[in-house]
């Protein structure tokens, strides 16, 4: 058989087996190494996971994992049976291990042998670690080769207790029919009378006949599983008059171990040390995996349904007043189709939903290692990693999460002498959390380090003729420079942050997703960053707005209100364009006809509608015709179907079937459209 | 046809054992811990269970023992699946009431003819 069907899952559950791990080898660690201090059940879990892997990849066929993890198993074994010490030189060693695996089990997904000098080098650190004690045992005794050529006489008596091990004597007898002509004959001297017969006992006794060139091994192997629950001795046949015959008589199960029938067996247990400890749900139960690209189809055909129950929708209404009588019926229908297809739908994008402890979980690792290197000491705090999201969301905010998390650290939290001397805790802390908010992720870095220091931005802004010398910004405005593409004010440039690439990416990542990145930060105190993430990708609650001819659709959670505009509050500001005057703030105006180069009703600005919008921290106005109305709109890529478009982050199918183009505020500010020229 | 209980924390093992047996025409029902196969065989009866060890929230061997102690699994087969290193487990598991094991890595055939050794 072919069980290369279950590589990808042996895949996928071996690295969760790893990530688990390393989670609680790095818990180990934070518990210092105070032996008395470890949980049992966190060796156990780690055991676990090493076991399951090493089962894993003997049975599909890759060796070189198996043969290392049986290593790093055996020390975890003698730690978990607490012959050996859990010390940091062992943890750090088996999260190196942990590391190689990841590796190993990476190469052969990719159908590439595995490297094994670093397996090599690591068994050989395991090995010294626990003093080359590591002479396995050598695996029980050869076999016997022994074949006489009339057969095998076999004396066997099963001890009373026999039948409830679930062994069943007549099984065995047709095993060994199998291999020979068999004959069997019972002893039932010690069977009792009826009155006292126990029908959960065995009484009987037999002797077997097994003529045939049959080797010793394979009669063995048939009672291999009832040793100790019976008397049996095997012998040549023919041979009678030789010596005594070797007989395994003396049964090695003692008879108390027995249950004596009638007395119950013990109902209630201890319940086992593991079960307590267990800390996280595991999503294990009940649970199947299934390709994303399924999924992905679902939620596209569940997409199309719903724009066709909008089409239908809107035939229902057009039809009132012609249907007369009927149309009751078909307006309870079509209400009914509506409902079902909401529910479908949630029930589908619940399906992609992941929580966001799988984006958090490399972190404590990745905080670990960098605050060694950077010699600073950091405490890392995670919550809210239950809270659910889209896994293509998640997969867009991976590299900009370990961005921010490698900046705070290198940039923000300072080393221990300067937070000492600032009168800090020398151990910074690192909060990465999420929740719900609205429609939305809300994702939070936030570190009590240094801040940003405010002077150095506007300085370095200044020089490269990002801001107007005389320009008086806010400090958000000035945090927000950092944004900027090829932005760095690190004094020295790092391996670990890199050199200033980082920030704009960050920015462009989170926003290829539909979301936003804002920072705050306050000098001596740290900084936080803000990262809003859409729920999913395949739907936006949105306003619809017509612009001459063209109706599009602007995200509901960027709108911040909608006006008429007033004649007087109108100016144009040198070097800022248009701006419209609402409660004394000065909002850059945009033109979305002139954006897309259309036909609109209104070119004058007083009086239009003026829609505000806030992205990335900035707050501006977008000129359209008219407000219509507000719908939930599914989503399709604009640049899977056509081509990227600068201040658009998709299209949607309205009910009467016409295309709407989805706005991405954040690209249409002034201030962004002159950097994509540029 | 019998109906195999397989009780495996390890998502490809059990598939790939339920594959195997399924493929051979017996019905297969899965737990992915001890606890869980405990409360399955609470609920109906399974002509033979099929237990990994080492697994989280209850293990095999508490399985066996707790099974054992059920008035309807008293006599049933059970079978756990140990690797060749840990001769301890296999005595460990006899004396919980175990009716044998197979060894990993194993192999579908492998599989095959151990389970026909107690299901006939």
């Amino acid at each position: 058989m072919d069980l290369e069907r279950f590589h990808q899952t042996f895949f996928e559950e071996s690295f969760e087996g790893l990530e688990r791990m390393e989670t609680e080898l790095l818990a180990l660690e934070a518990a210092g190494e105070g032996a008395g201090a470890v949980d049992p059940e966190t060796i156990n879990t780690i055991f676990r996971a090493a076991h399951s892997i090493k089962g894993g990849a003997g049975t599909f066929g890759f060796k070189e994992v198996a043969d290392f993890t049986h290593h790093v198993e055996t020390l975890l074994d003698e730690m978990r049976a607490g012959r050996r010490p859990v010390t940091a030189e062992a943890v750090g060693l088996l999260l190196r291990c942990v590391d190689c695996l990841r590796e190993m089990l990476a190469s052969q997904q990719a159908g590439e042998r595995p490297d094994t000098a670093q397996a090599e080098s690591l068994r050989q650190a395991l090995e010294a670690l626990r003093g080359n004690a590591a002479q396995e045992a050598p695996s029980a005794v050869a076999p016997q080769a022994e074949a006489p050529a009339g057969g095998w006489r076999i004396r066997f008596r099963p001890l009373p207790h026999l039948l409830q091990t679930g062994n069943d004597p007549v099984r065995m007898f047709r095993a060994l029919a199998e291999l020979g002509e068999l004959t069997v004959r019972c002893d039932e001297a010690a069977l009792p009378a009826f009155g006292e017969l126990d029908p959960e006992v065995c009484y009987l006794a037999w002797e077997l006949e097994l003529r045939g060139q049959v080797p010793r091994r394979e009669v063995e192997e048939v009672f291999e599983w009832v040793e100790g629950d019976c008397e049996l001795a095997i012998e040549p046949l023919g041979g009678r008059g030789e010596a005594a015959p070797e007989t395994d008589a003396a049964p090695a199960g003692d008879a108390t171990e027995a249950p004596a029938l009638g007395q119950p067996r013990e109902r209630t247990q201890s319940a086992p040390a593991g079960v307590s400890a267990q800390r996280r749900p595991r999503a294990q139960a009940g649970s199947i995996r299934v390709s994303i690209d399924k999924i992905d189809a679902l939620i596209n055909t569940v997409g199309e349904l719903v724009i066709t129950q909008s089409i239908l929708g809107q035939i229902g209404r057009e039809l009132e007043g012609v249907l007369g009588p009927q149309l009751e019926k078909l307006r309870n229908g079509l209400a009914q189709l509506e409902r079902n297809t909401r529910e479908l739908q949630e029930g589908i994008m619940g399906i992609r939903m992941l929580p966001i402890s799988f984006a958090f979980s490399r972190f404590p690792r990745l905080v670990h290692d960098l605050g060694r290197q950077l010699g600073k000491q950091v405490r890392l705090e995670i919550s809210g990693e239950q809270t659910e999201l889209d896994k293509t969301v998640m997969e867009h905010i991976g590299d900009p999460l370990v961005h921010l998390v490698r900046n705070a650290l290198d940039h923000g939290i300072e080393p221990p002498e300067e937070r000492e001397a600032a009168g800090k805790d020398p151990v910074g802390t690192l909060r990465l959390s999420a929740c719900h908010r609205g429609g939305n992720i809300l994702i939070e870095v936030r570190d009590d380090g240094r801040g940003l220091d405010r002077e150095r931005i506007l300085a370095k802004a200044r020089e490269r003729g990002l801001v107007a010398p005389d320009a008086q910004l806010s400090d958000a405005e000035v945090y927000d420079l950092i944004f900027q593409p090829g932005f760095s004010t690190a004094a020295e440039v790092t391996d670990v942050s890199g050199r200033g690439v980082g920030m704009d990416v960050v920015r462009k990542n989170i926003r290829e997703v539909g979301g936003t990145v804002e920072v705050a930060s306050e000098p001596g105190r740290g900084s936080a960053f803000t990262i809003r993430l859409p729920l999913t990708l395949a739907i936006v609650d949105g306003q619809l707005v017509r612009v001459g001819s063209q109706i599009y659709v602007i995200p509901l959670v960027s709108i911040v209100e909608s006006l008429q505009m007033q004649a007087g509050q109108v100016n144009v500001v040198a070097g800022r364009g248009e701006v419209y005057k609402l409660r004394d703030q000065y909002l850059p105006v945009v033109r979305l006809y002139e954006q897309f180069g259309i036909e609109a009703e209104h070119t004058e600005l007083a009086g239009g509608m003026l829609v505000v919008v806030e992205g990335e921290g900035r707050r501006f106005g977008l000129l359209v015709d008219e407000l219509l109305g507000q719908q939930q709109v599914v989503i399709k890529s604009l640049e899977a179907n056509f081509r990227r478009v600068e201040g658009v982050s998709g299209a949607t199918i309205l009910g009467d079937g016409t295309v709407a183009l989805i706005l991405d505020v954040g690209g249409l500010h002034p201030a962004a459209r002159q950097q994509a020229a540029a | 046809m019998a109906t195999i209980l397989t009780v495996d924390d390890s998502a490809s093992m059990r598939q790939m054992v339920a594959f195997t047996l399924k493929g051979a025409g017996y019905e297969v029902a899965e737990a992915a811990d001890g606890q869980e196969a405990l409360q399955l065989c609470q609920g109906r009866r399974f002509n033979l269970v099929l237990t990994d060890v080492n697994m989280p929230r209850m293990d095999g061997i508490s399985l066996i023992r707790a099974l054992r102690a059920l008035p309807t699994y008293r006599f049933t087969p059970i079978l756990m699946l140990t690797t060749e290193s840990a001769a301890d487990k296999k005595a460990e598991g006899k004396a919980a009431g175990a009716t044998g094991w197979i060894v990993k890595p194993f192999n579908p055939d492998q599989l095959l003819a151990t389970i026909k050794k107690v299901l006939g």
